[in-house]
């Protein structure tokens, strides 16, 4: 029997999971098959306007991790996709897989979208939530990727208009259903989620009363590419809404509909819209969130709710809606609420949001079946807390939101993971699938004249319907320089393509100009194109006269033309400067450095040991373990002391795990790829020890705060959560059985004046550890004071449990703060009953505090040796909050658990998981390619002022004696290529490839 | 006779102005095509240089637009844009050239419909400043502006100007901003009477009080200048006219 395992991996699922999957994957040495069911992938993320808590744009950030999706030569997207079987064991899957026929033929559509403006039928669109219709042949959204149109079966009549007018000949009206049996080693899962069906709670009305949306409908209501072009507009009328109520939970924590989980997004997705609807809105717009608990428990979600409250004025209401009813004449909604001391409201608004939870799509029951992979109560995938994203199923992993409800860049992080634990699986078969496309020998042109080609694109009619395409080529072969010039129908098509080789080796072209989109989708393909040309892919330019032109002034058909012009005039202007360029190649040292010996640490050092790379793992105490060595129980109740033993005897066993305890890193120099770092070991700092690695895991946890509020430290009767913990399971259970009222107070340390942020985990801890008490002692009276109960995702059961079985939850808030003292030895508490309205005394025998977490002190120090940075909270900065959880902006380091914020044990599994495999795509590879636009110095002009130092946010400047001088000089695998530098140069010294002062310059003066 | 219409030239950054200008295609929103768009990775690599250059080149119009300040996908290169451009806005304040003609903002790549905005708002600006003037003596004006843009001090004072104001300076200290564009204010009027001086006395031989008239700057001033000069070598005392010394460039 053939034992090799198969170095691919079927991605099930293109949302933005599986694209980071995907991505990783491909980018380490493996094949990815990415289906997805939908004619795009894209998920639910490409239809979101803004991402919470940065208000970045959701398709701006995501957009170009699609198009790279796309144009991966190891990336094999399959739409329109669903598994029928499955055969096989981990290492060896045959998957089969049915691709439903969409009557296009993808290879020749061009996605001009003429077809769709003549077809007659028009269905509800599902992109948009139904709020707008589309035709039934149809393209989910302009940026899909594949950009191909896809025809509705269902809806179409078969008029045949659309093979007529269809210009590339792609429509085939004969396609059918294809099954495919594909070969992989592992699979992961990342089908997503859908979002709750409202309809069930006959009380809010939605689908009868018009203005009441859910919570994704608003979000295309807000997109200026959704139904209204991103104007806000109720959608009954077109009225624009002056109040507009958000009602939440609405699907989520709600045993009766069977969703007794929390979807943990809809809080601050709910503030994000809140506040997004309010930016829209030129003549005020009040909004009001109606809710239960806020659990903005993420990273700066707290202070994005502050925000909102305090600058936005969003005004929150602790309520739950008992109904709402129309207005028939205004189509106004009034709602009913109970407010918090249980009086009943109402209030009018002119348009209603239902927060709606995540649910798992219908299917997936039959595709658990399929791939024989369990599903928890609620019919998500079952995953383990300490393998976060294994299943039950040797080879199939999970990431996302199929795992339980999670935001995006849980998801992302999760994703990598999965990637990682897919890599460490097919180890022995990296490699062994990829393509390698095999380019012709680049043709020397530096010492030829320009002889430029210039190739305009009618875009269907999108640009030939405004501007004139012939006149701007006839104008075009004026200019000097220009030895070619011809009009395409569609410039991107795949026969154009041949063309334009076939143009360049027919007239010796060496630089190529295409005017037609935009390069931020479209550079890359004509790039490849001229590169299978023989030609350098940077003696390329592109002229955007499409999305910068004829679509914008379509009715200017002149001035439209005229600016055409201009813009391929000043293209090549630029073209004639062109030189080609080089990424460099920098060999890379395949051993890591993993700071921190914790439970992150530790699963990184694993996961990148099982895949045969060398790790070198520093730990500043004398032993591994870090805060789990004093974590007993995981709120699942799984044995935290066996797993760590477990992990610590792991690491200990792997040959390729070397260990420093009571270390201490003392510098760090070099960069991607290359790193030198001295380590001082043992207790008198006697050692020193220079190790040498290509990436850094920077895992270096996080603290329990040790409060100074409560009489904590003065009274032993006052303990912390942790210390409670360590009572329960290591000391004589007797003590408690004297200790009859218990009273735990959360937000200790967290969500108050000095550190605003929530630290995410007490909550679960505190119910966790009164559970647990309960066992020892069931006559225990526990009360917890809380200011909102953050017990997200599945730990909404455990919130539940706690409720059944007595333990009182009173809310208090920094309005009505608590009052602690000690009344002849006895502890005495005063809080505010909200329900009662009502000053209560409770006399506890013991008073647990649920600190909260703290940013390691000595982060600071770490952060200046790596030259990556730290939040205000002291936490370190990921290189993007949605996207890049676990990278830094600095390339080859990565971050994982809590040294990134606040997080559960699985969370900072995943992510150290995550940061592993983020960190392979770097060493799997001998060499890494820095980026080819890169700055660049002039030693002879070069003054050696520093300024270019001083402004380079990425340290890739570095300085050097040559001559007995002073100069800069650039380090080609740290520059990003932003040019600042360039701009500041006093001695005109710097400058960047591909953007130089004499090509910028060529641009302004052929204007 | 038809409308005038301005050239307006624009600096957009790839990752954000760029991507919002491509959304306001995507999206159809009808704006005025007066504007020619060059793409650069970042706003911080925009050389004001550039943008004198384009008025020199009769372009009416100059928008330099980049991310939001927290988004620059290059973490910073807008703040020092910001620094950059809006000095050389100031040094035009001191031409005959409108210091509107160049214009600093950010669009996100979300922000289609903003962009559009900008853009219109901006056409119409410039329609109403009318065609740039470009004669001998705003010539010689720009080009002045230019030379303290290409120089040492306008290129170290606005790239450290970010760091030192809003982060740090070498000392742990924060320059407060008002303190420090009084500073450059001054700096960039002396370094901009500086290049006018010089552009004069590279083909003329002239007293203090011919340039102090030519330039209408005060005597002491211009004396002080000449000396500044004087001092690097750059302009030498051909003589003596009217009891006043006469003075040239340096030609080496």
């Amino acid at each position: 029997m053939n034992t090799q395992k198969i170095g691919a991996v079927l991605v099930v699922g293109g949302g933005i999971g599986g694209i980071q999957a995907s991505l990783d994957l491909a980018n380490s040495g493996f094949k990815v098959y990415l289906i997805d069911s939908a004619p795009a992938i894209g998920g639910i993320m490409a239809m979101l306007d803004k991402t919470f808590p940065t208000n970045d744009c959701s398709m701006c950030i995501m957009a170009p991790k699609l198009v790279e999706c796309a144009r991966h030569l190891n990336i094999k997207i399959i739409p329109d996709a669903k598994i029928e079987g499955l055969s096989g064991d981990a290492g060896n899957f045959q998957v089969k897989v049915r691709k439903k026929a969409r009557y296009i033929d993808a290879k020749k559509c061009t996605g001009c979208g003429e077809c769709k403006k003549h077809c007659p039928i028009e269905v509800a669109d599902r992109f948009n939530q139904g709020l707008t219709r589309r035709k039934t042949i149809y393209i989910d959204y302009p940026q899909a990727v594949p950009a191909v149109y896809a025809i509705d079966k269902n809806n179409c009549i078969g008029c045949g208009v659309c093979e007529k007018l269809c210009l590339a000949g792609a429509i085939n009206y004969k396609d059918t259903d294809i099954v495919e049996n594909i070969n992989v080693g592992a699979i992961i899962l990342s089908p997503g989620v859908d979002v709750f069906d409202p309809k069930v709670y006959t009380k809010f009305g939605y689908g009868i009363y018009k203005n009441v949306v859910t919570s994704l409908e608003f979000e295309r209501i807000l997109s200026a590419s959704g139904p209204f072009s991103g104007h806000l507009l109720r959608p009954y009328e077109g009225k624009i809404p002056k109040k507009i109520a958000f009602i939440q939970c609405v699907g989520s924590r709600d045993p009766q509909v069977g969703k007794n989980y929390c979807s943990s997004v809809c809080c601050t997705y709910a503030i994000k819209e809140a506040i997004i609807a309010k930016e829209h809105s030129k003549n005020g717009l009040e909004t009001t969130v109606f809710y239960m608990d806020i659990r903005t428990f993420g990273k700066g979600f707290e202070d994005y709710f502050n925000r909102a409250k305090e600058e936005y004025g969003v005004r929150f209401i602790r309520a739950g809606v008992s109904k709402i009813e129309e207005i028939s004449e205004t189509k106004n909604l009034i709602l009913y609420y109970e407010n918090e001391e249980g009086a009943i409201k109402k209030e009018e608004f002119d348009m209603v949001v239902l927060s709606v939870g995540l649910v798992p799509k219908p299917d997936m029951w039959n595709l658990s079946r399929i791939l024989r992979v369990n599903l928890n109560n609620f019919n998500f995938c079952r995953t383990s807390e300490f393998i976060p994203v294994d299943t039950i199923r040797d080879g199939i992993f999970v990431c996302g939101t199929f795992a339980g409800p999670k935001d995006i860049p849980e998801t992302v992080a999760q994703a990598s993971a999965a990637a990682g634990r897919a890599m460490a699986l097919l180890t022995e078969s990296r490699g062994s699938l990829v393509a390698k496309k095999k380019y012709p020998d680049e043709v020397d042109v530096s010492n030829e004249k320009p002889r430029i080609g210039v190739f305009v694109c009618h875009c269907g009619i999108n640009i030939g319907g405004y501007v004139n395409v012939p006149e701007v080529v006839e104008y075009v072969k004026q200019l000097p320089d220009v030895v070619y010039a011809e009009n395409n129908l569609y410039t991107c098509s795949q026969d154009t393509q041949k063309r334009i080789i076939e143009k360049i080796r027919e007239h010796k072209l060496n630089r190529v100009v295409v005017a037609s989109c935009t390069p931020r989708t479209h550079e890359p393909l004509f790039r490849e194109t001229i590169r299978e040309a023989g030609l350098n892919q940077y003696l390329f330019e592109m002229a955007n006269i499409r999305d910068q032109c004829s679509w914008i002034h379509m009715y200017e058909p002149e001035s439209a033309t005229e600016k055409a012009k201009d813009l391929v005039r000043m293209a090549v202007a630029k073209a004639r400067l062109l030189a080609p360029l080089k990424r460099v190649e920098i060999d890379v040292i395949q051993k890591a450095l993993v700071i921190g010996g914790g439970i992150a640490g530790m699963s990184s050092a694993l996961l990148l040991a099982e895949q045969g790379f060398e790790v070198f793992l520093v730990e500043k105490e004398n032993e591994l373990g870090g805060n789990l060595r004093h974590i007993y129980k995981t709120v699942e109740n799984r044995d935290v002391r066996y797993f760590l033993n477990q992990t610590i005897e792991k690491i200990r066993a792997n040959k390729l795990i070397k260990v420093y305890t009571n270390a201490r890193i003392k510098e760090i120099t070099g960069f991607v790829g290359n790193y030198r770092t001295k380590i001082s070991v043992g207790k008198f700092e006697d050692e020193e020890i220079e190790i040498e690695h290509g990436v850094v895991i920077v895992a270096t946890g996080a603290q329990e705060y040790k409060p100074t509020e409560y009489l904590y430290g003065k009274d032993s009767r006052i303990i912390t959560q942790r210390e409670l913990e360590e009572k329960i399971f290591n000391h004589s259970t007797t003590e408690f059985f004297n200790d009859k009222t218990i009273v735990m107070i959360q937000c200790v340390g967290s969500r108050d004046n000095e550190r605003k942020y929530c630290s995410r985990i007490c909550c679960s801890q505190a119910i966790k550890n009164a559970l647990n008490l309960l066992e020892i002692n069931p006559d225990a009276n526990i009360y917890i004071l809380y200011k909102d109960i953050r017990t997200y995702g599945f730990k909404e059961e455990l919130y539940r449990q706690a409720r059944e079985k007595g333990i009182v939850f009173i809310r208090y808030d920094d309005a009505k703060k608590l009052e602690l003292q000690t009344e002849n030895g006895k502890l005495k508490i005063k809080i505010f009953e909200p329900i009662l309205k009502e000053d209560l005394i409770i006399d506890p025998d013991l008073i647990v505090l649920s600190s909260g977490i703290i940013a390691e002190p000595n982060n600071a120090e770490i952060a200046k040796m790596l030259k990556v940075p730290i939040n205000s909270d002291g936490f370190f900065l990921e290189a993007h909050v949605k996207l890049r959880p676990v990278d830094f902006a600095t390339e080859g380091v990565f971050l994982a658990g809590m040294a990134h914020s606040p997080m559960t044990i699985a969370e900072s599994i995943a992510q150290a998981q995550a940061a592993a495999a983020r960190a392979t795509t770097i060493l799997s590879d001998k060499k890494y390619y820095a980026e080819a636009t890169i700055s660049s110095v002039n030693e002879e002009l070069c003054a050696g002022c520093g300024m270019c130092g001083a402004l380079c946010p990425y340290e890739a400047i570095v300085y050097k004696e040559k001559d007995g001088k002073k100069i800069s000089s650039v380090n080609e695998a740290l520059c990003k290529g932003c040019g600042t530098c360039v701009a500041s140069c006093p001695s005109g010294a710097m400058t960047q490839y591909g953007f130089t002062k004499k090509q910028i310059m060529a641009m302004v003066e052929a204007l | 006779m038809s409308e005038f219409q301005p050239k307006i030239l624009g600096f957009l950054c790839n990752w954000c102005s760029y991507a919002g200008a491509d959304l306001a295609g995507v999206s159809r929103i009808q704006y005025r095509p007066n504007i020619r768009v060059i793409r650069v990775m970042c706003s911080g690599r925009v050389d004001p240089v550039f943008i004198i250059n384009a008025f020199l080149r009769k372009i009416d119009g100059v928008m330099v637009l980049g991310c939001h300040f927290g988004d620059c996908h290059y973490l910073n290169g807008n703040y020092n844009a910001e620094k950059r451009i809006l000095a050389a806005r100031k040094l035009l304040s001191l031409t005959e050239i409108e210091k509107d003609r160049l214009y600093l903002d950010w669009v996100s790549a979300a922000e289609g419909e903003r962009f559009a905005n900008l853009v219109n708002t901006f056409t119409e600006r410039i329609k109403n400043l009318g065609e740039i003037k470009i004669n001998d003596g705003t010539k010689e004006m720009l080009l002045a502006v230019k030379d303290v843009l290409e120089g040492e001090r306008f290129r170290h004072l606005t790239g450290v100007e970010y760091q030192v104001t809003e982060k740090e300076n070498v000392y742990g200290e924060k320059i407060p901003v008002e303190d420090f564009e009084k500073k450059l204010e001054q700096i960039l009027y002396e370094e901009y009477i500086k290049a006018r001086i010089l552009r004069l006395l590279q083909n003329n031989e002239l007293t203090i009080p011919q340039i102090a008239q030519k330039l209408n700057t005060a005597l002491d001033f211009a004396f002080k200048c000449v000396c500044s000069l004087q001092e690097n070598n750059i302009v030498e005392m051909k003589g003596i006219r009217n009891g006043y010394p006469i003075y040239s460039a340096n030609k080496y």
